[in-house]
């Protein structure tokens, strides 16, 4: 496209639409450090509302929920997902096609139907709702998106670099381990990541599928913002942005590094 | 040497790994089933027994009474109800043409600026979307309530005197929707605008054409699979938001996801909530199809 810059008002009008999307962010984190309890007008800098947040209890419990679901949803869901991402890339079996719609249903439908699908799947075969219900969820939803993102990855993957290591008689085995794997790590990586930020970020699933005790961070905080507004949701806002704004430096620092 | 080896290597009746590193098909069939297997569990199977369930009816105690009818289908056509599926397709649609139109020319600011900067500012519109859903729509909780900040804001600027009362209304659900939902429009309609080659305009230009006809004539048709892409992304997760009503709607404002919500949870009406699902399911499914029959299952959509 053209190197010549866009025109004033396009550029004056973009600055607005980022306005837009940052200034609720930013409000959010300044009035965290409010001593108003109401939160309506500015009166002074505290950190009183930090020290509410790691003192309580139920907040610590929701981190820990959240974090397990997390970290063994995405664990499951990257490698059921990459085995299928090569599968689809490399292989023709019956029912392919068959295959690859499966992939698109959890994308496409409403999340609020997948939810209730699930609340009514697991009541019917009695299965107590609870963190264990949530991380299979997670899974189910988490594996289509670990598939597209190393796909995309594997498009421009050349096999002869395959086909070389087994002439040089490396097994199948070995030549997935020590070539195959390394290659496309960048993308199970990034696949990982966003099957990590989907699980940590998702509520809509994980409010169906909860049950008493395992309430996570997203439905806590559900649960307070829909009948006040302290400025200790507010705190516990700005940790959870900076946490998953040093997760995605980490993230992208790790894959600068690998390529 | 090593076909020599595999040459002295005893017969074996059946061996599972032999089949896998001999059989082509095989090995794909192995590397597919998980996820065949667990997709099939935890998606066909909880829609498959969505769809009996709407046929069913509510026993009397909350359970679920095994006889075959329509009745909650019908019942999805009272006025009642008639009235929220008009609304949820209102608010999702005008959430769909905000987000098109305000987006729009950001998507075109971002597919012309100069090339060092833009995979930054794209970065810039995805960042604030990484942090938690809840997160964001508390947020504007914070700025839309009464004598909130909009309201502080804008009586310091003296445009206006009174509060403005829009927290708990269906102003409010769309700026929370639009605010969910423009990144979902941008992204695909910066990658379709960014793929038109400028020779293109330039041959407009010689060809006479003013550039806000070459813009007509030729940007904005070029543009349309990004349109569509969009369109998809947004209209679907905004039909079935419940979040946003439930957080910035207050009880006026109830969708049809709502709708299906409440039946689950509090009127514990399943048969009913299942019924209300399918129509969603099945006006979703309209629209992709409807969508990608006209402009085709592009890349746009899995950015």
């Amino acid at each position: 496209m053209s190197e010549k810059k866009p025109a004033v008002w396009l550029r004056l009008y973009s600055l607005l639409v980022y306005g837009f999307i940052y200034a609720p962010i930013i409000i959010l984190v300044i009035f965290s450090f409010n001593t108003q309890k109401l939160n309506v007008r500015w009166e002074g800098f505290t950190l009183h509302w930090y020290s509410e947040l790691f003192t309580d209890r139920q907040i610590f419990v929701a981190t820990k929920n959240t974090l397990i679901i997390a970290i063994i949803s995405t664990l499951v869901a990257t490698v059921i997902g990459t085995l299928a991402a090569l599968a689809m890339h490399r292989y023709r079996f019956p029912m392919y096609n068959a295959s690859e719609t499966l992939m698109y249903v959890p994308i496409v439908i409403p999340e609020v139907v997948m939810g209730i699908s699930l609340l009514v799947f697991f009541a019917l075969i009695n299965f107590s709702l609870g963190i264990t219900t949530i991380i299979f969820s997670h899974i189910a939803f988490n594996i289509p998106f670990v598939t597209l993102v190393v796909r995309a990855r594997l498009h421009g993957y050349d096999k002869a670099i395959d086909e070389a290591a087994m002439d040089l008689g490396a097994n199948e085995f070995t030549t997935f381990r020590r070539v195959t794997l390394p290659t496309i790590m960048p993308g199970v990586l990034s696949g990982a990541m966003l099957a990590l930020t989907l699980s940590l970020d998702d509520y809509v699933i994980t409010f169906f599928t909860a049950g008493p005790g395992s309430t996570t961070l997203p439905l806590r905080v559900y649960s307070m913002a829909r009948f006040m507004v302290t400025p200790e949701i507010n705190a516990l806002s700005t940790v959870w942005v900076l946490f998953i704004f040093i997760l995605l430096a980490v993230g992208q620092f790790a894959q600068r590094r690998r390529i | 040497m090593i076909t020599e080896q595999i040459g002295e290597r005893p017969k074996l009746k059946f061996s599972f790994t032999r089949l896998l590193r001999e059989n082509f098909k095989a090995q794909g069939i192995f590397l597919i089933t998980p996820a065949n297997l667990y997709l099939f569990i935890f998606i066909v199977i909880p829609l498959i027994i969505v769809v009996v369930l709407s046929f069913l009816s509510r026993g009397s105690y909350g359970g679920i009474e095994f006889r075959f009818n329509l009745t909650n289908y019908t019942r999805l056509f009272d006025p009642l109800y008639g009235k929220v599926m008009i609304f949820s397709l209102g608010v999702g649609f005008g959430t769909t043409v905000i987000c098109l139109l305000t987006g729009y020319p950001l998507a075109y600011f971002l597919a012309h600026a100069p090339i060092k900067q833009r995979s930054l500012l794209l970065f810039l519109i995805l960042l604030p979307f990484w942090t938690n859903f809840i997160i964001r729509i508390y947020a504007w909780k914070m700025v839309l309530r009464s004598g909130g900040l909009l309201d502080v804001a804008l009586q310091w600027l003296h445009i206006t005197q009174e509060p403005l009362n829009l927290l708990y209304s269906p102003t409010a659900v769309m700026i929370g929707m639009v605010y969910e939902f423009l990144p979902f429009m941008i992204l695909p309609l910066y990658t379709s605008l960014e793929k038109i080659e400028n020779s293109l305009l330039e041959a407009a230009a010689d060809l006479g054409a003013p550039p806000w006809k070459a813009f007509l004539r030729v940007t904005l048709p070029l543009s349309f699979p990004g349109m569509i892409a969009g369109t998809i992304l947004t209209v679907i997760p905004a039909m079935g938001m419940f979040v946003v009503p439930d957080l910035l709607g207050g009880a006026k404002t109830i969708l049809i996801g709502n709708v299906i919500k409440n039946q689950f949870l509090t009127a514990r009406d399943w048969p009913f909530g299942a019924a209300a699902s399918m129509l969603l399911m099945l006006i979703t499914m309209v629209l992709t199809l409807y969508y990608t029959r006209k402009a085709g299952f592009g890349e746009e959509l899995l950015v």
